[in-house]
């Protein structure tokens, strides 16, 4: 079961967190984690925060990929797939 | 799942840097000969399936799903040990939502629902603890199943109880393991892979360090990945690069989520509760040291203990056309399947792998074939 779903932590309560996610929020559980604070990001899976996302390597991963002229700016693939054509 | 992206995500969905991967994995490809890259994880398959990547790839360059979803491997003994138990006055079985209509020779949970036991869907153990909480008067059983993505919150669940005990819950240990089933898996004549992507969750747990074997002994080349298309793309591009180099190695591609040691609380917690021992897996049979089972401490959550029932052994399935068991190990596609979408659809499912979220042949169905 990978299913976890990335979001920010607003404000935490002991071991608990409220976090959000496109104005949704939801109460989590920490106790996985080492520290967490709000503003961090993590991955809810099952309802416990089970790994931070670091934003700085994700700019790092997107940076490398930039300078092999891969960009990632502009249009976003939607869900029912991507037009080989580009169109 | 919720869709909205964090900030600087959107580029993991970029279009333009989509094309540019699927250009440079062509050209990596090219000339290679017929590959094979097998991906762990159910949540791989639906992003696969999600984003049309099947479709943006080299006809010389396949994706095989292979075993990656933990409701369709739990043995049909563990499904009837949740019934037999809901059958005891006072019993409820708490469950992960997938797990309701996975069919068996005797039925479903949610025909032993409609025959009066009470079989209640929950998010989080956490939901299941509270339930235990509010209903003193009832034992709240948690049919604990996942991989170790999920076995981690279990784990702390219970290590939580050591400090806040709870009389009236106990749990169905049906958790499994990952690295040790690949261990056996590819050992098998049956199998032929060019490379792995490995689960970018399940590493988030365990890290990297326990896929060495798969380099070392097998020679594969393995990348771990996250799940946007810019992920699955990256990784696979690794992955070509080092079949192309003769490498094997493991690459973290997911870093941004993923530490090379994991997350050691975690993998701590888990050791804390459980121990490997050997693991049955629908369709599988028995294979060594892939399933966790509950340390002597905390035996006592153990429900088939607890209320004096026997282990039960894994019944033969009838032969109802389902392939599950091929689907599983990546050795048929759903779309090979006879009973594909005619007479297994998730409205009436023949097997486990068309009724979870993570189901191979779900998956397939939902977004229409393979794409």
């Amino acid at each position: 079961m990978c299913v976890a779903t990335p979001m920010r932590i607003i404000e935490v309560n002991g071991d608990e967190a409220k976090v959000e996610l496109g104005g949704v929020t939801r109460t989590i559980s920490l106790v996985l984690l080492e520290s967490a604070a709000p503003g961090d990001y993590v991955l809810i899976h099952a309802g416990f925060a089970i790994g931070k996302v670091d934003e700085e390597e994700a700019k790092l991963t997107l940076d490398a990929l930039a300078e092999c002229g891969l960009d990632g700016d502009g249009e976003v693939l939607v869900d029912d797939g991507y037009a080989a054509s580009g169109a | 799942m919720m869709d909205t992206l964090l900030p600087a995500h959107d580029r993991f969905r970029g279009k333009d840097l989509v094309q540019r991967l699927a250009e440079s994995i062509a050209r990596l490809a090219e000339g290679l000969g017929p590959l094979s890259l097998m991906h762990v994880c159910g949540t791989h398959e639906r992003s696969v399936n999600r984003f049309g990547l099947r479709s943006l790839l080299p006809p010389n360059l396949r994706i095989i799903a292979g075993p990656g979803c933990p409701v369709c491997v739990c043995p049909v003994s563990d499904i009837l040990a949740a019934r037999n138990l809901a059958l005891l006055p006072g019993i409820v079985i708490a469950t992960f939502g997938d797990m309701v209509a996975v069919p068996t020779p005797s039925g479903s949970l949610l025909d032993a629902r409609r025959d009066g036991a009470d079989i209640r869907v929950i998010f989080s153990v956490a939901d299941a603890l509270r339930m235990a909480r509010a209903e003193p008067e009832k034992e709240i059983v948690f049919f604990s199943i996942g991989f170790e993505t999920t076995t981690a919150p279990t784990a702390a669940a219970l290590v939580s109880l050591a400090l806040d005990p709870l009389p009236n819950f106990s749990l169905i240990a049906s958790n499994r393991v990952v690295p040790p089933a690949l261990d056996i898996l590819l050992g098998s004549e049956e199998f032929s892979i060019d490379g792995l992507i490995l689960p970018g969750h399940v590493s988030v747990i365990i890290g990297t360090g326990e896929y060495r074997f798969l380099a070392d002994r097998y020679r594969l080349s393995c990348a771990v990945a996250g799940f946007e298309p810019v992920d699955l793309l990256v990784a696979i591009r690794d992955i070509l690069e080092q079949i192309r180099s003769g490498k094997a190695d493991i690459q973290n591609d997911y870093p941004r989520a993923v530490l090379p040691e994991g997350n050691l609380k975690a993998k701590k917690l888990m050791a804390e509760v459980f121990e490997e021992c050997d693991g049955v897996w629908r369709g599988l049979g028995l294979l060594p040291g892939t399933g966790l089972g509950l340390r002597s401490s905390f035996q006592a959550y153990d429900a088939m203990r607890k209320f004096g029932l026997e282990p039960i052994p894994e019944p033969a399935e009838p032969d109802t056309g389902c392939i599950c068991p091929r689907v599983i190990l990546g050795l048929a596609e759903p779309e090979e399947c006879p009973g594909f979408a005619t007479a297994c659809r998730p409205e009436n499912p023949l097997g486990p792998c068309m009724v979870s979220e993570e189901g191979t042949c779900a998956i397939r169905f939902e977004y229409g074939g393979m794409s």
